[in-house]
């Protein structure tokens, strides 16, 4: 008897290839991730596959690796899958083609995701998949979450039948995350569906040395032709093939596929082509439109490759007269997208020539795909003269190709309840909107859908729910448009977001207010309440602050908020409800204990106490406005598009209102006022000795030092703070320290490392955490001011000194980092160094998001206009992206020198010296040089000779650049291993920093070589057997490369010399630095202790090996980390990742644990006998 | 021949000295050493109610931190299908003391709630333990909780216990209420089968160096069993329970004392921690001497008989006795050296 469950697209996929598979071979990527994930938890829990083993998961080092490691393992007869999405696809074509050229059956599992040009986009649509129509696979379409499971095993099924390996495809989070109600495949579904005598003449063809063949040979212009020819009746069989599969398994389960679906009238004239998630909206508007009379139809293609004409011209009506093709990939420069092209010919050989047919282009990274546009795709093919080559869902003011909708169309039944939820991440919204539709699922005959969109914040994150509940399976694959329930779950949103413009008239509005029943109406803004008026909507109010509070919850609001839910949507009788929840909670904590349970069911009990209605009045009282999200002095593109794009309004933006090559101002972050602390630090001046420890580790760069002339202060706001100087070089100067209130996240580490306790009351430090909203304004107001107070000279900064260091800009603020990040201070820290000549080549993962991703950038400029300059080309290639950089600046310099030689006519002899001889080693020196530069552009500004001319262009590359490689233990120890390797032994001079978390953070923390031994991660969710691999060991092999590992919460003054050194050191750099992070299940306020103990412990080392040191005589390894003083557990015993293990298998922990103390005191003694060697080369033995 | 042999919590021990809640057994093969160094009974480590409570609040706070927050990082653990929260490692501690040693093994619950020491004594009985000790470790700071909530708590908790399991019951105290004697009396008429004076209040010290308070657990020094052995002296004959003495006991005349106030046995923790398991052979062997010396013949004949009630002075445990006692030139003499 097969069961109904509420799970996602990923898991419906992963639940089926995993049990008709025997090896595995994974690599995260986003939106596919979670299918590797659960594959590695199952087998890491011993789940058996159909035939009764485990199957072998495998974590690769890129999607290359893991297409390679599958092709393998089909060539020597296993059974094997991977997943994978956009540029891991990309990885795995030359794979593909390969697999295919043998004719190897297999299924690749594809969450479509966006191929990224001129953005990266981790969201869905078919450009991934579409670049894999020349490897041979045949490619298999899903549209919704049952489908996915279904075709999953249709396509492992078919596989094996045709001999033909298969990519089944459903769209990227519209498909692989969305939640769903769908009837799961049994494992006797799954068995009927595998033809084992297919599975074994697979296995006959392995490659065995017990039956020798060669295959994979190198073929010459006489064969190679013939024989890729010889498939044909392989290819020319399949697509009758893929269809009797269907047929078996319709017979089996009861759900019909067919390689090309019709739905609509039988005598329809417009129809629209389509495959995909979009294809269910436009199934809904097709029935709703046929419901009036309308001729209309849609065409589903499931079996993309191999296409079969012949399929395809029966499954089309003989009615048609038109046929719009929609395409969710964009081909630029070709004649039409690539489904339009191939319904064309189809078409044509099929003798239907008569059919008009267009295509257009929609949905491209998720964009909302509605019955409104659906409706206006059949409109246009009801025009005299279709508009061909358009788009759908956007406003093309430049191309003029879009459509025209009309938003207000909807085709959603009223037997649908519709709710929208908007939280923060760390209230928990999401998760107990989850629980919602599987309550509603498993204790109703109801249907449920949940989709759920997330900003680009790591911190402070937005979080919209979409829920739909309905009699019938659900096929709107849109974000709810018309609610009949919208949850406001964070006070703050209300000046932020307009979330009512959504409701339906006599809808019903919760909103989470810490004001009480009798309070709430007043404080709420203008437009809500005019809108609550509007729409004669139900207004229900709970302080769920206090009552998470009063419970233990915490910030965590989910279980009240969704008991809210169900107390007023009704959906399930009260007492039912109530008691689906308390069930759905004990399945949930259950495991991790009684106390989570019980804190869980009291906050049900006193939910319903204070929920109030509130009765909304017939006049609208408040004077509150909403605030423009940009200050008016954010410039114009900034406020116009950044800001709308901030609104959470960026679909209304025009496609003029872009830049056509994705470049965007830097300093943007700044006007983003997020106002998320609910604490901020203060500031004690009377007892600060001014160490300049909380700047630096402040991961937001929210607390900023100054020092100035006293006169500075003639016009201070009456509450800013500042005080004597106490540095003797700014003797008589004043010295302030000021926090930026509405960009701090309050996550209080700068109050944790700052070394002063107050005599009078030691809970007291020099910076301590109050209450934010009473200093909102007046420390706004300070701040605005602060910023004001020219920057001391840098030439005037002694750089190896933190409490004068920090005293630097930073040009790194205000990112979306996680609250208390581990990585950024470090970036902050290299801005404020060299950002004013820096370029960063940053690999994708955390560090590329909340450094680039929309709507701003905490990447910035100092008033004269410079800043660091950033751009992130992919995940694999970063380091030879940024090798890129030195060797264009390289030459670029190269040229200019030998202009400004050519130029000496126009330049005399003291500029050309000047600047040929410059040693710009320091601030001094930097300033000087750009003086020069100054001047030669200034005698250069009217030459006309093309050397002078040139010489203007490139003066600039004068002035010494600093590289920087950033990214990832992701990016340096795997998948950007290889580049890595190469551009440290180039010689050249570049700077790589490795922000090492141990995990792939962006992705949600699977392991990575870095990760070391005992720790759980995804993909290790047993505990990682082996050991850290050394890079730095690896990268000091080399001789020349400069070599740090660095923690800033251990030893802030080493680090900042491992900065210092490796940007001086003439040749390739590389700081590896230990970065506490979220994924490691920390107290992100006490990071810097964790790091602390890492490095006493022995668990990380503090080291520089520097190549110059040897030309002095002496050993270039300077071992920095003391012999450890604390055991390795004390270390392990502060992090949940190592903490997990002890719980969830203790006997292996003990086993971990005592291998990694081993580990850690090997390593040690290792170094330090490396440090202690005496030298005996001479100098000239080291290469350069 | 001596007969050192007594009975505690329904248990016939070969001799007195019992192995008190200590790290020493926390391991199976140190309770194997404590058994063979002649140890009579092991009371096990604790288990920490509270512990229990906070890794499974902190498992569930940080495997949740961050989640459902960002497209790409919804969560950033796998869920393991299972937790060894709770007791299991105790339990299974218990089991397999059980099975390593021949000498009773007595498990040790530290806390101050009712709800949790029903759930966990009931699964320490299954697991197989002879007998229970339980801490009643509260260090009430609420100015507005009177004596007598606080006094009725500790009765709530011996006679929910007491309900739950079939073993016998030791209940350790602090000696911080305002009659100890009659708070004893009333958890003896409760039901517990043993009282253990007393469990001694972790006191913090202060960090001059980082000016924190610093966990500081102190090891008791001799002086410490002067007051076990008063209030078992007072208490002797007067309850039903049998009575452990603990704190300050570090050789064989300290024990031959608390045996002749009352002691039923006598809990080594300090001294073994300080001078090795061994140590428990010689402090044996000196009572075996002393017995022999002044012609002992058995624990019997020694216990309680310089109780309050059986001492030549009965008063000499009280008031009068500590005025002579502070006025008295010895006193002087030993507060001035």
């Amino acid at each position: 008897m097969r069961k109904f469950k509420t799970m996602d697209g990923n898991e419906a996929v992963a639940s089926v290839a995993y049990r008709v598979n025997e090896v595995i071979a994974i690599y995260p990527i986003t939106p596919s991730s979670n299918m590797g994930e659960w594959a590695d938890q199952w087998a890491s829990e011993g789940k058996l596959n159909i035939w009764g083993t485990v199957p072998q998961v495998t974590e690769m080092q890129s999607e290359g690796g893991a297409a390679g490691a599958i092709h393998g393992a089909l060539q020597t007869g296993a059974l094997a899958t991977t997943f994978t999405a956009s540029q891991g696809l990309l990885l795995m074509i030359p794979n593909m083609n390969k697999i295919a050229g043998e004719l190897t059956p297999t299924a690749f599992h594809v969450s479509a995701r966006t191929i990224a040009t001129h953005a990266l986009s981790i969201f869905g649509d078919h450009s991934d998949v579409m670049f894999c129509r020349t490897t041979g696979y045949a490619l298999l379409s899903s549209n919704s979450v049952q489908e996915a499971m279904d075709l999953a095993l249709i396509a492992h099924s078919a596989s094996l039948e045709t001999r033909i390996p298969f990519l089944h495809f459903f769209d990227g989070f519209r498909t692989s995350h969305e939640v769903n109600k769908i009837e799961v495949l049994d494992d006797d579904d799954l068995r009927a569906m595998i033809n084992m005598d297919r599975v074994f003449e697979h296995r006959q063809r392995a490659l065995s040395p017990d039956h020798p063949v060669l295959r994979g040979t190198a073929q010459n212009p006489d064969v190679f032709f013939q024989m890729r020819e010889t498939i044909n009746p392989i290819y020319d069989a399949a697509p009758e093939i893929v269809q009797a599969t269907m047929d078996k398994f319709a017979k089996l389960v009861g759900r019909s596929y067919h390689l090309f679906d019709y739905v609509g009238a039988p005598d329809a004239e417009r129809v629209i082509v389509m495959m995909g998630s979009g294809a269910e909206a436009a199934h809904e508007t097709v029935e709703a439109l046929t419901a009036r009379g309308e001729k209309i139809g849609l065409l589903k293609v499931r079996l993309y490759r191999p296409f079969s004409v012949k399929h395809f011209a029966a499954a089309l009506p003989a009615s048609v007269k038109k046929i719009a093709v929609l395409d969710r990939c964009k081909e630029a420069g070709a004649a039409g997208e690539p489904l339009y092209l191939d319904i064309v010919n189809a078409l044509h050989e099929s003798k239907r020539r008569s059919i008009e047919v267009i295509g257009g282009r929609y949905g491209l990274s998720s964009k909302e795909f509605t019955p409104a546009m659906v409706k206006a795709v059949y409109d246009n093919l009801n025009a005299p003269a279709p508009k061909n080559h358009f788009t759908v869902g956007i406003n093309d003011d430049l191309g003029h190709t879009s459509l025209t909708y009309d938003p207000s169309f909807s085709t959603e039944p009223d037997s649908v309840v519709r709710a929208q939820f908007y939280g923060l991440g760390a209230d928990g919204t999401v998760g107990a909107n989850k629980n919602s539709i599987k309550i509603i699922g498993e204790n109703t005959p109801n249907y449920g859908q949940g989709y759920f969109v997330y900003d680009s914040k790591k911190s402070g994150a937005v979080t919209t729910s979409h829920l739909r509940f309905g009699p019938n399976p659900i096929r709107s694959t849109y974000l709810v448009s018309k609610a009949n329930f919208v949850a406001c779950h964070q006070w703050i949103f209300l000046e932020r977001y307009d979330m009512l413009s959504a409701l339906v008239d006599g809808g019903t509005f919760l909103l989470n207010s810490p004001f009480g029943a009798d309070e709430t109406w007043d404080k709420l803004p203008r437009t809500v309440q005019k809108q609550l008026i509007a729409k004669k909507a139900r207004l229900f109010v709970i302080d769920a602050y206090t009552v998470a509070r009063d419970t233990g919850m915490g910030s965590r609001m989910n279980t009240i908020l969704q008991v809210c839910f169900f107390a007023i949507s009704k959906i399930l009788p009260g007492d039912e409800a109530i008691e689906a929840i308390r069930k759905s909670i004990r399945d949930t904590y259950g495991r991790k204990g009684e106390d989570v349970v019980a804190k869980n069911m009291q906050a049900v009990d006193e939910t319903l106490a204070h929920l109030h209605e509130v009765k909304v009045p017939a006049t609208v009282t408040s004077t509150l406005e909403i605030a423009e999200p940009f200050p008016t002095t954010a410039p114009n593109f900034d406020r116009n598009v950044l800001g709308i794009i901030y609104e959470n309004r960026g679909d209304e933006l025009p496609v003029s209102a872009f830049p056509n090559d994705g470049t965007f101002p830097t300093g943007t972050a700044k006007w983003e006022k997020r106002n998320l602390a609910l604490e901020i630090p203060v500031w004690d001046t009377k007892i600060c000795i001014q160490c300049g420890k909380c700047a630096m580790v402040c991961p937001h760069s929210v607390i900023r030092i100054k020092v100035f002339d006293s006169k500075e202060l003639a016009s201070a706001p009456p509450t800013f703070k500042s005080t004597d100087a106490r540095d003797k070089e700014f003797a008589g100067m004043k010295l302030s320290i000021q926090v930026a209130p509405e960009d701090c996240t309050g996550c209080a580490i700068c109050v944790d490392i700052c070394p002063v306790k107050n005599k009078q009351e030691t809970r007291l430090r020099a910076i301590n955490m109050e209450p934010q909203p009473p200093l909102r304004i007046p420390e706004r107001d300070n701040w605005n001011f602060f910023l004001k107070i020219p920057e001391l000279d840098r030439r005037n900064i002694k750089v190896g000194n933190i409490r004068q260091q920090q005293i630097q800009e930073p040009l790194f603020e205000f990112s979306g980092a996680c609250s208390g990040c581990g990585e950024t201070p470090y970036l902050k820290l290299m801005s404020q160094l060299f950002g004013d000549r820096a370029l960063v080549a940053n690999a994708t993962g955390c560090s590329s998001i909340y450094g680039g991703n929309l709507p701003t950038t905490p990447w910035t400029k100092n008033s004269d206009g410079r800043g660091p300059v950033w751009s992130n080309s992919l995940f694999e290639d970063n380091a030879e992206f940024g090798l890129g950089f030195r060797l264009s600046i390289d030459k670029q310099t190269e040229f200019a020198r030998e202009l400004v030689k050519r130029c000496n006519g126009q330049l005399g002899d003291e500029l050309i010296n000047g600047l040929l001889n410059s040693p710009q080693k320091d601030e001094a020196d930097i300033y000087d040089q750009r003086q020069r530069v100054a001047q030669l552009k200034d005698k250069l500004k009217n030459a006309t000779s093309p050397e002078a001319k040139q010489l203007l262009q490139l003066a600039d590359m004068l002035v010494k650049k600093s590289v920087w490689i950033v990214g990832g233990d992701g990016w340096a120890y795997d998948i950007g291993y290889g580049g890595l390797d190469h551009v440290i032994a180039s010689g050249k001079n570049v700077n790589l920093l490795v922000l090492d978390t141990e995990v792939y953070s962006n992705t949600g923390g699977q392991q990575s070589k870095a990760t070391p031994r005992a720790a759980v991660a995804k993909f290790a969710a047993g505990g990682k057997p082996g050991g850290k691999k050394d890079l730095g060991m690896m990268a000091m092999a080399y001789g020349n490369v400069y070599v740090a590992s660095v923690a800033m919460g251990a030893k802030d003054e080493h680090t900042l010399k491992a900065f210092l050194e490796a940007e001086a050191y003439d040749g390739p750099s590389i700081i590896i630095a230990y970065a506490h992070c979220i994924a490691h299940g920390i107290d992100m306020t006490t990071g810097m202790q964790d790091q602390k103990a890492a490095v006493d412990s022995g668990e990380w080392l503090l080291y520089r090996y520097n190549p110059d040191r040897v030309a002095a005589g002496e050993n270039p390894l300077a071992l920095d980390s003391r012999t450890p003083t604390r055991k390795v557990q004390d270390f392990m015993q502060m992090e949940t990742r190592f903490k997990m293990l002890t719980k969830s298998n203790p006997e292996h922990a003990k086993i971990l644990w005592a291998e990694a103390q081993h580990d850690a005191e090997a390593r040690f003694k290792f170094y330090e006998y490396l440090a202690s060697r005496k030298l005996t080369n001479k100098p000239e033995l080291v290469v350069k | 021949m001596l007969d050192l042999t007594t009975r505690y919590l329904g248990l016939q021990l070969r001799t007195p000295l019992v192995a008190s809640a200590s790290p020493l057994s926390q391991e199976i093969s140190s309770i194997r050493q404590l058994e063979d160094a002649g140890a009579s009974a092991v009371v096990l480590y604790s288990l920490f109610e509270e512990q229990l409570k906070q890794e499974s609040l902190e498992l569930d706070f940080y495997l949740s931190a961050g989640t459902e927050s960002f497209a790409e990082s919804l969560s950033y653990f796998p869920e393991a299908s299972e937790y060894h929260l709770g007791p299991d490692d105790y339990l299974e501690h218990i089991r397999k003391a059980k099975a390593a040693v021949q000498i009773p093994i007595v498990a040790s619950l530290n806390g101050s709630s009712v709800g949790g020491w029903i759930q966990y004594a009931t699964q320490i009985e299954e697991a197989g333990a002879d007998a229970l000790e339980c801490n009643i470790y509260w260090v009430v700071t609420d100015p507005n909780l009177s004596s007598a909530e606080v006094e009725q708590h500790y009765l709530d908790i011996v006679q929910a216990v007491k309900t739950a399991v079939h073993i016998p019951v030791a209940i350790k105290l602090s000696p911080f209420f305002s009659n100890f004697a009659n708070m004893a009396q009333r958890i003896d008429a409760a039901g517990a089968d043993a009282l253990v004076l007393f469990n001694r209040f972790y006191q913090p010290d202060v960090d001059l160096e980082t000016l924190s308070i610093a966990p500081h657990v102190l090891l008791s020094t001799p002086q410490a069993m002067r007051l076990p052995l008063t209030w078992i002296g007072v208490l002797h004959g007067r309850v039903k329970a049998a009575l452990a003495a603990t704190g300050g006991i570090h050789g064989a005349e300290d024990v031959i004392k608390l045996l002749m106030v009352g002691s039923d046995v006598t809990m080594l923790c300090s001294t073994l921690l300080r001078n090795g398991i061994n140590h428990l052979r010689s402090i044996e062997q000196g009572v075996r001497q002393w017995m022999e010396a002044h012609e002992y013949e058995s624990v019997q004949q020694m216990r309680g008989s310089m109780s309050q009630q059986r001492c030549p002075d009965p008063s000499a445990f009280e008031r009068a006795q500590y005025m002579k006692a502070v006025k008295g030139p010895q006193y002087i003499a030993t507060a001035t050296r």
